[in-house]
């Protein structure tokens, strides 16, 4: 029988590392694939999860076991790939003269009939993703949790640590950051 | 007005597409391979840090600190303290300052 999430915390807690691997091997395909939301480069979302699960090692005894160590950690994940936007957000692209041709076909076949873009299609993909990385960091944290992942504005407040209220005004704030950026791209390529 | 630039001058349009093709996206939580062995080197002579055991470290040492103050205070009072002689003498050095003014007055009115 395999010991539970709260039998491997306590031993490490104890002074046994080596019961902190199974945690690691258990929930690092869900870090990863939050650290992919935010980061593009195999490298720096590698360096957020060894980040993640270090900070959480060295945090362990405050995580009092009243929420899942899945929520915690998950928590951890969250707040540490904020740090990351902040300390990055220097590298914010700043114009769009150099979409790919896939996203100016995809866009292109938007502006003559919306309806036949796909969102499926790759270039909808890429050119979010661009756009992503052109949003201030709390707006994109924002956009991600709310929009993308469609968390309740609750759950994204215990997430981030922000007020209920607070998480509101940055969504609001962060949709008309995403439509002001859209609205560029359209008037740089169409007008 | 044309559907070109219906869809040009509304970026919220837009906005929807673009969030819906994003939620579409799957996950990608592949992990590289041994990737927590990566993680246990680096963890290697780390211990987690245990907020009571850093608050009671820190209580304990405030505490010796106090103890090692006090003795001293207290050794440099014992070897400090004057002497007997001397301290007849300040007393009575003391006792005459006070009451330098009221024996000058005394003086004269006698």
């Amino acid at each position: 029988m395999e010991p539970t999430d709260a039998e491997l915390i306590a031993a490490v807690i104890q002074g046994d590392s080596a019961s902190f691997e199974p945690l690691i091997v258990k929930y690092q395909p869900r870090v990863f694939a939050t650290a992919r939301r935010y980061a593009r480069r195999e490298s720096e979302v590698e360096d957020i999860v060894q980040e993640v699960f270090i900070k959480a090692f060295q945090k362990l005894g405050s995580f009092r076991g009243e929420a899942p160590f899945e929520h915690w950690l998950m928590r951890l994940a969250v707040r540490t790939c904020y740090d990351f936007l902040r300390a990055h957000q220097r590298n914010r692209e700043t114009n769009f003269t150099e979409l790919s041709q896939p996203e100016t076909d995809w866009l292109d076949k938007f502006v003559v009939e919306p309806g036949s873009a796909d969102e499926n299609a790759e270039a909808a993909r890429q050119l979010i993703q661009r756009i992503l990385t052109r949003l201030s960091p709390s707006a994109r944290l924002v956009i991600t949790l709310l929009e993308i992942e469609e968390r309740p504005v609750k759950e994204i407040a215990e997430i981030t640590g922000w007020s209920v209220p607070l998480v509101k005004v940055r969504a609001f704030r962060a949709r008309a950051e995403m439509r002001k950026i859209l609205a560029k791209i359209s008037k740089e390529k169409y007008m | 007005m044309s559907s070109v630039e219906i869809a040009v001058m509304k970026p919220s349009v837009l906005q929807t597409k673009l969030i819906e093709a994003a939620r579409r996206e799957p996950l990608q939580d592949r992990v590289p391979y041994a990737f927590e062995k990566r993680i246990m080197a680096r963890l290697a002579g780390m211990v987690p840090l245990n907020p009571w055991a850093l608050w009671g470290r820190t209580l304990w040492r405030a505490a010796l600190s106090c103890v090692a103050i006090t003795l001293l205070c207290g050794l440099w009072t014992t070897s400090a303290a004057p002497k007997g002689e001397n301290s007849d003498s300040f007393a009575q050095a003391f006792e005459r300052a006070v009451f330098a003014s009221s024996d000058q007055h005394l003086e004269d009115i006698w």
